[in-house]
């Protein structure tokens, strides 16, 4: 056991040694690091600064080794590169959170495999624990880069510009002149064109036989592209933990509302409700909203929907009625939350009579749009009814704008221009008596008989029977047959459909985002370069002035600072002579 | 002029200009093929000075169809995939025109004409939609700034991937005296990048960099793969071509520019997102794209930085990136149903 435990910490060792020299090594190239070149990140700390790792590892030495692989650039490029490939699924299958309904068609339509992707977390992709693994060891690997990183920046925005190089020589960028001036004014005047733009030091060297000294100026810009570089890192890391606290602290519910009609602001009001976890029922703001009118506008010709207006009536706490209207684009802020318009359709209001002539149900019942003309769907249940009598269901469509043809209905325009009511009636036992909770807009038929035109068909004897299609029209009444009782289609209101959400933390994910992008833009086109000048005395009085600029990068606008320094040197060498 | 005379007037400009990048198309290709004949570079080049001019002509025709188009439809014209086509390729060949401003890329113009005509091509005939209003969920300033900046990104990386793919074909199998001149270090290392960025440090040839990646040539003796009359006469081309690291830096600074302007879209998009749909984020598939488009991206930048990669991995970072966009531009738009299906179809 022990043998074997010295075995595998020698292996891993060397393996780790391995990777570090992989990465270190150039081949046949010693160390060698020309002066003026080190950078301040060197000192960050990245995986290659470190000795080889000695072949003794130990928990801790495999920890640090971890640690550094996770750092390192190319496990981020890696994790990179599968958080892109992981996030790919969530487009390709139908997701829970976004549209249940079809991940269930799709298990229905997929037996074999649909339950293998549903354990393996593709129809939640991104609350899977891949995605999620993927996603974390990314930000840690980010956070475990950035902070080595930002605090060498910290060192390097107090340091001083690098040395001046013994030799320009291998540098691309370098300028020559020989002035009429002193070192010293020359020096003065190459210290005025660099002021504001550059972080400038000046220097002294001993000159090559004479009493008077060579100067120097070191000088260095940009470092707000290393401050661009972290600021759009950490940024990143501020959206995701403020993406994770708004999803724990907010709220999102869901409601229906008809015309003429309202909610309160609590849990119950809703038809679905989804709060994160650290979510208080408290949190709810009482107010009461209704809807007073519906309002929507489509192109004659292409049927699309050119606008949609919900008039409301909001009455918060303490306050009086106002009114105000709900937009596509403009969500209404009530309550701490913010409301959005969703969705719209019919509710066409129906009154049910049951055979003994009672009314068994009146109301507005939201029928869901299933296409551009608003063929709506939607089913009527119908529990209460006389004592003894069957309860009534109905399935069926509305028409806007009916066109009738032969057999055939249709709705032509999504305007209310012509309403028809399509409906197949059933008769027995709705399901709802056991108290488990249904679809609204589904009818169990298993107990129900089907409405034929010479009566209910029996559920447990099923025959090619015709079902009676009933359409109606708003204001005219439909008997059924058998004395079942009568349907009238009185009224057809619009219905909105509300989506209510909180997320406490939206305003700090959005100035991450915004710091994110100003990060990014800086760091990518701020220009960071050094310039080195030397100002050794020459005879006569005049100066030998040798300078010389290094970018990282290809940077056009080098060439140019350096000119400009120099010819500023030339310049007073000129007005002094 | 009325509504319907503007639409028809736009896309009988768009057709002009489709004739006018043809006649620039073959013109290129002459070009090309006549540097793959005689050679270098230094003599005149005829059939490169009238691609740029037809170019130019095919521009203008271009500008006035997408303009017309916005006074038929009484909107910004991009918000259906015939306008995104006729705009991102529109961008593509502005910025192809303004990077020649200074340089001499005229061997880039095929590679930018042509997606440029095939765009058109397939805006004409698959996508045209009559000018139109849009629907409510588009009518919002977002569309201005989310969409517009869109297009321009896409139009921005269509021509860095063009320079990546000349990248690629100048780097494959580089031989001769270019590989002494390519091995110096080039680009900024990107971002986060610049921690291992550290390549430059061993050589003796350092030309105004400090700390970045070296392109390298993976193949020294390429020049005697090529075989035949054909692959001689790629050859040629090839060797025409500046060299792979300068090409590189070119990709560079349109891919750095475009990813920039692509996350800018990705935060609009959810900032419009919020105020249109209650969430600002909500993996639409549209959302999830354009975010795999942006990890890509950022790994290509980061891939740049990464000691001991080429810049021939690089540069396919960048190809995959845009292959995302095309298709997310195509086959989301078309195949996967989500809140982003406007385009019109």
């Amino acid at each position: 056991m022990g043998q074997d435990d010295a075995a595998r910490r020698d292996r891993h060792a060397r393996r780790a040694a391995a990777a570090a020299v992989a990465v270190d090594a150039q081949p046949g190239r010693g160390p060698y690091r020309p002066a003026g070149l080190d950078d301040a990140f060197r000192a960050a700390g990245g995986p290659t600064e470190e000795p080889p790792v000695q072949p003794a590892l130990g928990v801790v030495g495999w920890i640090r080794w971890v640690w550094r692989q996770l750092t390192s650039m190319r496990v981020a490029l890696l994790l990179l590169m599968l958080l892109a490939v992981a996030a790919l699924p969530g487009s390709l299958f139908p997701q829970r959170p976004q549209a249940p309904e079809r991940v269930v068609r799709y298990l229905e339509d997929n037996p074999a495999l649909g339950p293998w992707l549903d354990r393996l977390g593709f129809f939640d992709v991104y609350a899977s624990v891949w995605f999620s693994a993927i996603y974390l060891l990314l930000f840690i690997s980010l956070v475990g880069c950035i902070l080595p990183r930002a605090a060498a920046h910290l060192r390097a925005l107090r340091a001083d510009p690098p040395r001046v190089p013994r030799s320009f020589d291998r540098f691309a960028v370098r300028a020559e002149a020989v002035v009429e001036t002193t070192p010293d004014e020359a020096r003065r005047a190459a210290l005025r064109a660099l002021r504001g733009r550059y972080r400038a030091r000046v220097g002294e060297e001993d000159a090559p036989g004479g009493d008077v000294r060579t100067l120097t100026v070191r000088a260095e810009r940009g470092y707000l592209r290393e401050t661009g570089n972290l600021v759009f890192h950490l940024a990143l890391v501020g959206v995701l933990v403020g993406v994770a606290l708004g999803g724990l602290f907010g709220y999102r519910g869901q409601v229906l509302v008809i015309e003429g009609r309202g909610f309160a602001n609590a849990v119950v009001a809703y038809d679905s409700f989804d709060a994160g976890v650290w979510f208080r029922d408290e949190a709810l703001e009482p107010f009461t909203l209704a809807l007073e009118q519906f309002g929507a506008e489509f192109d004659p010709l292409t049927l699309r929907p050119r606008d949609f207006a919900a008039a409301v009536t909001v009455t918060e706490a303490g306050e009086v009625e106002r009114d105000a209207v709900i937009k596509v684009n403009s969500p209404l802020r009530v309550g701490g939350a913010r409301i959005y318009l969703v969705g719209n359709g019919y509710a066409p209001t129906v009154t049910v009579r049951d055979g003994s002539g009672e009314v068994a149900f009146a109301g507005s019942v939201p029928f869901l749009p299933q296409d551009g003309v608003y063929t709506s769907r939607g089913v009527i249940k119908v529990p209460d009814v006389s004592a003894g009598g069957p309860q009534l269901g109905f399935v069926g469509f509305l028409l806007p704008t009916a066109v009738l043809d032969g057999q055939d209905a249709r709705s032509v325009f999504p305007q209310p221009l012509n309403p028809v009511l399509v409906l197949t009636a059933y008769a027995g036992d709705l399901g709802l008596d056991d108290g488990v909770p249904q679809n609204v807009y589904e009818l169990d038929t298993s107990a129900m008989g089907l409405v034929a035109s010479d009566g209910v068909v029996d559920p447990r004897r099923p025959t090619d029977a015709e079902p009676l299609t009933l359409l109606l029209e708003p204001g005219q009444t439909v008997e059924l047959p058998d004395g079942l009782g009568s349907i009238t289609f009185d009224a057809l209101p619009r219905f909105a459909a509300l989506d209510l959400r909180h997320d406490p933390m939206i305003g700090a994910v959005l100035i991450f985002a915004l710091l994110a992008i100003a990060g990014l833009g800086t760091s990518l086109f701020v220009p960071r370069r050094r310039m080195w000048v030397r100002l050794t005395p020459g005879p006569d009085g005049r100066t030998v002035v040798a300078a010389a600029a290094l970018a990282r990068g290809e940077d056009p606008g080098l060439r140019l600072d350096l000119d400009r320094v120099v010819d500023a040197v030339r310049l007073t060498s000129r007005e002094n002579t | 002029m009325s509504t319907a005379q503007l639409g028809a007037l736009s896309t009988a400009m768009i057709y002009a200009a489709m004739a006018a990048y043809a006649v620039a198309l073959v013109s290129f290709a002459i070009d090309i093929s006549a540097l793959g004949d005689r050679g270098p570079l230094h003599r005149r080049r005829r059939a490169a000075a009238v691609g740029m001019s037809t170019t130019v002509l095919a521009a203008v025709f271009h500008t006035a169809g997408v303009a017309l188009r916005g006074l038929a439809a009484g909107r910004v014209p991009w918000a259906n995939m015939y306008e995104f086509c006729l705009v991102f390729s529109l961008v593509a060949v502005l910025v192809f025109l303004a990077f020649s401003r200074g340089r001499d890329i005229r061997y880039l113009g095929s590679l930018v004409v042509g997606p440029a005509l095939l765009a058109l091509g397939l805006a004409v005939t698959v996508f045209f939609v009559a000018a139109d209003g849009v629907q409510p969920a588009l009518q919002s300033y977002w569309l201005v700034i989310h969409v517009s900046v869109a297009t321009i990104a896409v139009g921005v990386l269509t021509v860095g991937a063009a320079f990546s793919v000349l990248q690629l074909l100048r780097a494959r199998g580089d031989g001769g005296p270019q590989a002494e001149r390519s091995a110096v270090p080039v680009g900024p290392g990107g971002g986060l990048a610049e921690v291992d960025a550290q390549v430059g440090e061993g050589a003796p040839v350092l030309v105004d960099s400090g700390a970045l990646p070296v392109v390298t040539d993976p193949e020294p003796d390429g020049g005697g793969r090529a075989r035949g009359a054909l692959g001689g006469a790629i050859e040629r081309i090839r060797q025409a071509l500046p060299s792979a690291p300068e090409l590189e830096r070119l990709a560079y600074r349109l891919n750095a520019v475009g990813f920039v302007l692509w996350t800018f879209t990705l935060v609009a998009g959810a900032i419009w997102a919020e105020a249109a749909w209650g969430r600002y984020w909500g993996w639409d598939p549209k959302e999830v794209w354009t975010f795999v488009i942006w990890v890509v991206y950022a790994g290509y930048l980061h891939a740049r930085g990464t000691r001991g990669w080429s810049g021939t991995r690089a540069a396919a970072f960048s190809l995959v990136g845009y292959g995302c966009i095309l298709l997310n531009f195509f086959a989301v738009n078309l195949v996967l149903t989500g809140l982003h299906s406007y385009s019109g179809l």
